[in-house]
């Protein structure tokens, strides 16, 4: 998996609640056999028109937010289908970090899986993270997340601390591969499988 | 003694492979569901690592997503994407020698209905799905979850998931449900109570004599939607229903291990005096049918309610979405719900795909016509359901109403085969999802019961359905 340490960017401001999967990644996109290529179709009946043309009003076609890393985002973000596309398609387009009051179980997970890391703050904090967002945030003066220390900094030299999961943040940092990881107890798999057959034999007729 | 546990405690406990001081456990997964749209990314990535299976016979897979639901599915599928991630599921079931269920067979279907059908799944077990309405199987007491493209690599290779405990949430319904009102009624309401987000970083067990009067179908039509509330999980204690449900199924425990699997399922209930970290109460008494007005799920109310007025949410941002939800929608605020008039309306999902749904919407629609501006699609979830609802001539009466009645597929509940809503129309749907675009780009979804849609597809407007 891919590291996370520092990440400096453009953050772009969603401040709607219960943005679903569907939202962002609609289905016509799930028939891809692969991870990569879908940042096109990233929240894409909000970007884009019928005819396909763009739509103008919307912050990820503006400058500086066609650029940006981060996005901060409104409660339950990413609830709905489990879709992985989702993570994918925001990974793609280029954001690295997802910042919400809230966000659904399935979704959080997925991210972490594919090196976003999902950061969680209080609402009084993200409206003035969207607020910064909205305004003075231009490339090179923009945010810094930084998962080592665990903070934000904002444009205006603001600093924000955030907690997250101690083992997500090792992994994230040193870019460890899960299944890897798991089969270092492959013994315990394997005797779990003994004990649970010797117990629950119909488990495995 | 050891302190009371409760159903989820316990199925947590006794699938352990591993944990760490901080909380971090290994947990064994006892049936993988797989199919054709979170599982290609998977296998590739198996195949990239050179890592094999952990094992197959935990594993099994059946094409659902994009299956057209048209009698001529099996010669030709136009959708060039959809054919080749129906080809990848075969190809990649041979290649690891995953047990495969193709769409010629009749026990194809619904990854969660074939899974309850085929006997795969049963109280105890911990199961897993590309899919997050994989909370279905937990009406059997098993501790069921959808899990992204990632973890089903992971799943695949290690037959293991790396997670964290949830906290444990009871949902007690007191009370029984008035004639004429469902699961999906009682569903729907939960989630309107609950919230969208209510459940989040919980599993949730449903008590309550209701749920036990529930048939095995209302139970999972209930624990499908529990993540419509934000909970990973669903849990319904296992009983003598359940056991019946199972008994003869193809892949339930065989005689000789019967007798030892039930005296198992009996030990799977909430202790006495065991401790949830949050309650939910409601009457079933109080709750009649319902339908969702929005585009989340807990935009729901009775249908003899009216068309809410943003302005009365207090919360500023429940006010922006709903403000937005109604123009999606093309509602006016104050109109009476059963005033909204449909285009279209879908029977079927592994929501209410089942044969108890289709029997509720042919009991409605019998000796009756369908609304002329009407088009409505029945679905069975699966190629048994099918046969079943034939064997009973429920498909004849569907058909004689007006209405189109189709081959096992996920069909119009997300519309990945050609089954989709064209902009701006309407449809009450007996799907689990109501957001923007779901059931196809401007498409607008009213999710209701089964008996609900058959109502409304007969006077073409929302209705509700003890009036007829
Ligand atoms: S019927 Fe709908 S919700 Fe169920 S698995 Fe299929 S697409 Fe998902």
């Amino acid at each position: 998996m891919e590291k996370f340490t520092v990440l400096k960017g453009i953050a772009a401001p969603l401040p709607l609640v219960n943005v679903d999967t569907d939202m962002i990644m609609p289905k016509q996109f799930l028939k891809t056999i692969k991870r990569t290529g879908l940042g096109k179709a990233v929240l894409f009946d909000m970007r884009f028109n019928d005819d396909g043309s763009e739509k103008a009003d919307f912050v990820l076609n503006q400058e500086p937010y066609r650029h940006a890393k981060v996005l901060i985002a409104g409660a339950n973000f990413g609830c709905g289908s489990s879709r992985e596309h989702a993570p994918w398609g925001l990974h793609d387009f280029g954001f690295r970090c997802v910042i919400a009051p809230s966000f659904a179980d399935i979704f959080f997970n997925n991210c972490f899986k594919n090196g976003i890391l999902c950061i969680t703050l209080p609402q009084a904090e993200i409206d003035k993270l969207t607020a910064q967002a909205q305004k003075g945030n231009t490339k090179g003066n923009d945010f810094t997340v930084d998962l080592n220390q665990q903070t934000i900094t904002s444009p205006d030299g603001t600093v924000t601390k955030f907690e997250v999961d101690a083992t997500r943040r090792h992994n994230l940092l040193n870019g460890l591969d899960d299944i890897g990881l798991t089969l270092q107890h492959a013994e315990k798999i394997t005797a779990f499988e003994a004990k649970q057959k010797a117990e629950q034999p119909w488990l495995y007729a | 003694m050891a302190a009371p546990r409760t159903l989820y405690d316990k199925l947590w406990d006794s699938h352990l492979v591993h944990s760490d001081a901080d909380g971090n456990a290994l947990l064994y997964i006892d049936l993988h569901l797989t199919h054709e749209v979170t599982t290609p990314q998977a296998f590739e990535g198996l195949r990239t690592a050179h890592r094999k299976m952990h094992r197959t016979d935990k594993t099994i897979a059946v094409p659902d997503h994009n299956v057209p639901s048209t009698p001529d599915r099996l010669q030709k599928i136009d959708d060039p994407e959809s054919r080749l991630q129906l080809q990848m599921l075969e190809e990649n079931a041979q290649h690891f020698g995953v047990p495969y269920i193709p769409m010629s067979d009749i026990r194809q279907g619904i990854v969660h209905i074939i899974g309850p059908e085929q006997g795969l799944t049963q109280p105890g077990k911990t199961i897993v799905c590309g899919d997050s309405h994989t909370a279905t199987h937990g009406a059997f007491g098993a501790l069921a979850f959808g899990i992204g493209t990632s973890d089903v690599e992971h799943v695949l290779a290690t037959q293991t998931l790396q997670m964290k405990k949830s906290k444990n949430l009871r949902v007690a319904v007191d009370g029984a449900l008035p004639t004429g009102v469902t699961a999906k009624d009682l569903v729907l309401a939960i989630i309107g109570k609950m919230g969208t987000a209510g459940g989040t970083g919980h599993v949730v067990e449903y008590v309550g004599q209701v749920f036990a009067d529930l048939t095995m179908e209302g139970r999972m039509t209930v624990c499908n939607m529990t993540i419509e509330a934000g909970a990973r999980a669903g849990l319904i204690a296992p009983d003598e229903k359940t056991f019946e449900y199972l008994k003869g199924k193809p892949h339930a425990p065989k005689a000789g291990q019967w007798e030892q699997a039930v005296a198992y399922w009996k030990t799977l209930k909430t202790d006495d005096g065991a401790k949830f970290d949050k309650e939910i109460r409601l009457n079933a008494s109080d709750i009649v049918p319902h339908v969702t007005w929005g585009t989340s799920p807990e935009d729901v109310l009775p249908i003899t309610a009216n068309v809410p007025n943003p302005a009365d949410f207090t919360d500023p941002n429940k006010q922006a979405a709903a403000k937005r939800a109604l123009e999606y929608m093309g509602l006016t605020a104050g109109t009476p719900l059963e005033k909204v008039k449909v285009d279209k309306v879908f029977v079927g999902s592994c929501t209410n795909g089942r044969i108890e749904d289709i029997r509720a919407a042919a009991a409605v629609l019998k000796g009756k016509k369908i609304a002329a501006h009407v088009g409505m699609l029945v679905v069975p979830g699966s190629g048994l359901v099918k046969h079943q609802a034939e064997e009973e001539g429920l498909d004849k009466i569907i058909i004689a109403a007006g209405a189109e009645w189709r081959e096992p597929s996920c069909s119009m509940c997300l519309g990945m085969n050609p089954d989709i809503l064209q902009p701006g129309e309407r449809c009450a749907s007996t799907s689990n999802r109501n957001f923007e675009g779901r059931q196809g780009r401007g498409g607008r979804t009213h999710l209701l019961s089964p008996g609900m849609a058959a109502a409304a597809a007969v006077t073409g407007y929302l209705t509700d359905v003890r009036k007829i």
